[in-house]
Formats: C-alpha cells, sequence, structure tokens
C-alpha cells in the first residue's frame, strides 16, 4: 500500500515534470497556427481561434527557404555518410590490430574532443580562405570525412567486444583485411553506425556557427542562418517565425524517433568509469 | 594482433582518414593558432611580430575582464541547476516504471534542438507580454523584463539553455545503470534508509559520472554562443556579452585576428584549468573502483 502511495507520487511528479518540459514545444506550434492579430491577444490564448496552416507557406516563401532547405540537405547528406564512414574505418584500425603508437595516437584521438572550438575556428577560417572554400558548403562539409573522435570512440568500443576467431577464420580462408572489413564488421557495426549517423544528423542540420564563420553569401546559406536572419528583419511576426522553427525542428525530432533505441538504450559512460 | 612484413602499413592505412584530418583541421591550426597570438593580424594590413603583447594588451581591457565575469555567473548558474536536474531526472527515471521509454523521450526531446530554435522559442515565451509573465500573473507575480533587465537576462539564458539537458541525464542513467543492484540491496538489509543508501553508496559510485558531466557543463558554457546571438545579442547592456562572443567579435566583427587567437589560447587555458580543478576535488570524495 505504501508502495502504491510513493508510487503515485513519482508518477505525479514525471507527469508535472513533462507537462513542463513540453509545453515550450506545445507554445510553438500554437503559435505558429494563430493569426497575426491573436498572438499579440492579452491574455493569451492557449488554442487559436482558428488554425492558420497558411501561416506555414506565407513564412516560407517570404525568404529563399527552399534554397536553404537544399543547402541543409546537402550538407548534411554528405556529412553524415563521409563522419560514419570515415569514423569506422579509424574505429576498425584501432580496434582490431596493434601497432606501434596506438596507444599515443588514441590517447591524441581523445583529447581532441576537449580542445574548444574557438581555439579553431580562427585558423581554419583562415586556412580555408586559402584553399578558396570560404562561401562554399565544403567547410561544412569535407572536413567530417576525416572521422570525429566521438564516434571513433563509441564504435572501437563496441569493435573490442568480438572475439578475434571472427577474422583469424577469414584469413585462412584468404581474404584480406578490406575485405574483412567490409564483409564481416560493417554489417556487425550497423547498430552503432546508426547511432553515430543519427547524433551526426542533429549537429550538422542544427549548425549554427559553422555556416555563420564561414558563409557570407546567401546563395549557400543553410537552414538554421536563414531563420537567424529572419527573425532579425520581422521581430514582430512570431507566427511566421515559429512556422519556420517549427518545420526546421520536424527532421532532428524524427531522426531522433529513428534512432531512439539506439540512443535511449545506449551506454555512453561506459569508458568514462576510470 | 600484430602484423608482420609489409603487412604491417596495414592498420595505418585504415586510420589514415583520421591522421589526415588531425593534421589538416587540428594539429596544424592550432600550431598556426598559436603562431597568430604573436601578431598585430588584422584581416588587411600589414602583420607585425609583437610578441605576447596581446596576451598583456588582455589584461588592460575591459571588456575581457567583463565577459569573463558574464560567463562566470552564467556558468555558476547553470552547472549546477542543470547536473542537479539532470541527476534528479535520471534517479526518478531509474526505477521500473510504465511508461519508462516515453518519459525519457519527453526530457531528451530539447536536446535535438537547434540552438538558434531553442533562442527563438524560449524568446517568445520570455517576451514582456508573453505566455510566461501571464502565467506569473495569474499568481500574483508582477511581470519580469526577462530580455530587457541586464539584472535578469543572464536568468534567461539560463533557462533557455538548462531545457535542453537530455543527453546529460542520459549519461547519468548509465552511470546509474552500472551500479550493481546487490550493493544497494546490501545496504537495504543492513537496514540503511533510502537517503543514507543514497547518500553514502549511490552518490560515490557515481561519481565519476557526476565529474564528467560537472567537466562537460563547464565547457559547454564557456562556449555557449548560438543561444546568445539569437536570445539576446549580448544585451541587454552587454549582460549577457559572455566570453565566446567576446572572442567572436574579435575575430570576425573587428578582425582582429591575432588579438582573438590570443583570446582563444587564454579560453583554452582556463577550460583545461578548471577541468583539472574538477578531476582533483573530486579525486577527494570520489571511488573510482567499482
Amino acid at each position: 500500500m505504501k508502495k502504491k502511495i510513493s508510487n503515485g507520487i513519482l508518477y505525479f511528479i514525471l507527469i508535472c515534470l513533462s507537462l513542463i518540459f513540453l509545453f515550450p514545444f506545445f507554445w510553438a506550434l500554437v503559435t505558429a497556427l494563430k493569426s497575426p492579430a491573436e498572438i499579440f491577444a492579452y491574455p493569451p490564448s492557449f488554442f487559436p481561434k482558428e488554425l492558420h496552416f497558411a501561416n506555414f507557406a506565407e513564412a516560407w516563401t517570404a525568404q529563399p527557404f527552399t534554397k536553404y532547405l537544399i543547402n541543409s540537405l546537402i550538407v548534411t547528406f554528405f556529412a553524415v555518410v563521409g563522419m560514419t564512414f570515415s569514423s569506422a574505418l579509424t574505429a576498425y584500425g584501432f580496434a582490431r590490430f596493434e601497432f606501434p603508437g596506438k596507444n599515443l595516437l588514441f590517447m591524441i584521438l581523445l583529447s581532441t574532443m576537449m580542445i574548444p572550438w574557438e581555439v579553431l575556428v580562427i585558423p581554419l577560417y583562415m586556412q580555408y580562405n586559402f584553399f578558396g572554400w570560404l562561401d562554399t558548403l565544403k567547410p561544412l562539409i569535407i572536413p567530417s570525412f576525416f572521422g570525429g573522435a566521438f564516434y571513433i570512440f563509441l564504435m572501437k568500443q563496441f569493435l573490442r567486444t568480438i572475439p578475434k576467431d571472427f577474422e583469424e577464420s577469414a584469413i585462412i580462408d584468404g581474404a584480406n583485411y578490406w575485405q574483412i572489413f567490409c564483409k564481416i564488421f560493417l554489417p556487425l557495426l550497423k547498430p552503432q553506425m546508426v547511432l553515430s549517423a543519427v547524433m551526426y544528423m542533429i549537429i550538422v542540420w542544427n549548425d549554427y556557427l559553422g555556416p555563420l564563420v564561414y558563409i557570407s553569401n546567401s546563395e549557400k546559406f543553410t537552414l538554421p542562418i536563414g531563420l537567424s536572419l529572419y527573425k532579425g528583419a520581422h521581430t514582430t511576426n512570431f507566427s511566421a517565425i515559429m512556422a519556420i522553427t517549427v518545420i526546421m525542428t520536424v527532421p532532428t525530432v524524427v531522426a531522433f524517433f529513428i534512432g531512439q533505441k539506439h540512443i535511449l538504450g545506449s551506454n555512453i559512460s561506459s569508458g568514462i568509469k576510470g | 594482433m600484430y602484423l608482420k612484413g609489409k603487412q604491417k602499413w596495414v592498420p595505418y592505412l585504415f586510420i589514415l582518414p583520421w591522421l589526415i584530418g588531425l593534421l589538416v583541421f587540428v594539429a596544424f591550426p592550432m600550431i598556426f593558432s598559436l603562431g597568430m597570438s604573436l601578431f598585430d593580424w588584422d584581416i588587411v594590413g600589414d602583420r607585425i611580430f609583437i610578441g605576447l603583447k596581446n596576451y598583456i594588451d588582455m589584461f588592460h581591457d575591459e571588456l575581457f575582464y567583463h565577459s569573463l565575469k558574464v560567463t562566470f555567473q552564467y556558468a555558476v548558474i547553470l552547472v549546477p541547476l542543470n547536473v542537479g536536474l539532470a541527476l534528479a531526472l535520471a534517479l526518478l527515471l531509474n526505477k521500473p516504471l510504465k511508461c519508462l521509454g516515453a518519459f525519457k523521450t519527453i526530457f531528451y526531446l530539447p536536446s535535438v534542438l537547434s540552438g538558434v530554435a531553442l533562442a527563438l522559442i524560449w524568446g517568445w515565451i520570455l517576451n514582456d507580454r508573453g505566455i510566461l509573465n501571464y502565467l506569473l500573473s495569474l499568481f500574483h507575480i508582477k511581470a519580469v523584463p526577462w530580455l530587457k533587465d541586464p539584472d535578469v537576462a543572464v536568468w534567461s539564458m539560463v533557462l533557455t539553455t538548462a531545457w535542453a539537458l537530455g543527453s546529460m541525464m542520459m549519461v547519468f542513467l548509465s552511470g546509474l545503470k552500472e551500479i550493481p543492484e546487490q550493493v544497494i540491496e546490501a545496504a537495504r538489509i543492513d537496514g540503511a534508509s533510502g537517503f543514507k543508501s543514497f547518500y553514502r553508496i549511490t552518490l560515490p559510485l557515481l561519481g565519476p559520472t557526476i565529474v564528467y558531466n560537472i567537466i562537460m557543463a563547464i565547457i559547454a558554457s564557456m562556449q555557449q554562443l548560438t543561444v546568445i546571438i539569437n536570445l539576446t545579442n549580448g544585451g541587454p547592456m552587454k549582460s549577457t556579452y559572455m566570453y565566446s562572443m567576446y572572442l567572436y567579435e574579435n575575430a570576425f566583427t573587428k578582425f582582429r585576428l591575432g588579438y582573438a587567437s590570443a583570446n582563444a589560447w587564454v579560453m583554452f587555458i582556463i577550460v583545461m584549468a578548471l577541468t583539472g580543478a574538477v578531476m582533483f576535488i573530486s579525486e577527494k570524495w570520489t571511488y573510482y573502483e567499482v
């Protein structure tokens, strides 16, 4: 009986907290659906009198959001593919071989996660200028083809757990290491690759500072930059701003639900126990 | 396994993409940045070697102190709040409940939003005549000028960014899962109360995870920029003008690239020092052996 009551209190707390956490989403959506007049009504209405779905189309066409969307899609697609594959390659190298310098290199890999973005952004800006990459999508895509420390770490932790017999029997059958990687380990690595792809997709899709620094030509803007500028230009038209915000958020929420099982089930801390 | 003969190069081939990336996108830029910080290096004009002058100038720069102070104010509120709240949520969810997945999803969901979206949604909620002030008025609390009062604006930054604590909560949850149930069970049999077993067993065993999350939260708050630009743009009256914004403006508004590089290295040193301090302090009360 006592347990039942304490469980009831627990559920009550969790439901209240859930409502608080969900409220901003609800409020963004409701605002996006209100008429311009109703937005500034006071007291505010919790449910719009009429649903103005036209807000979405109007906001979308007020700026070249279609162009920004295409840029965002290009960047996200190539960056995610590049990151996932190159991280898998590197993780395989670290997990399944012994070689001189391995421990030192892996320490370096882990320590790169601690380097603040601010230290790298200025020299990278100069470097991309030298490469002729400024005002193109290249700075947002190409670095992803060289692996990311977190994803390499994640995949390496998994690859380490696979017994040695896997490649030994393949070598006896005459396979080389490239074939072993492609045929044996890549399929085994699929859950970690999906998890990495989803996590990185969310980061790339949401990236604001990268395009802010490297791109000043509006032809190459991505959605976060477009939305931020739109807000600067239409400070009072909040139904339109929220409409674009909602549109921009949907793909990451969908990606999250695709990867949900892996994200919420993953053991992210398993490496940090010292 | 170790490979012999010609094949000994095989492992290096597999890590080659990362190695090239390390050299081109991390190691060289870092050395280059350290070099730039010793120059009077503007986007146009001559680049003059000035030794440590950029670093010395910083200590006479009022904005340098101001931005550090604001960053400190923000971090001192946000880090304990975020770590505490994430830990509390993880403890609540570390029980066999119905709809556990749904609760986890709800608390995690804000983490998938862009900083731009966070800032715009909360900017609207915190509007003078916005929904939060309306809800407060129902409790007869006077409207708060969330984004217009220099004393309150930092709290608005905290509210906005604290909403996205989902990934920290997940790290805590996986840390909690690694605590063997027998240990807690044994404590209960020995007569320890729920609070005592939490304080004496769960908390110390969770030490490394807490340290990890505190370090990550400090680093994240030092680097916060997207939300600042889109929520307050450093205002009002520079009350949310944090260090990352100071650095960003020096680099890409004033184009003082040498000076901004020096700013970046000072930030790096501060982050490293804080990380070291957190790890040192935690050594004293944490059991690293599980």
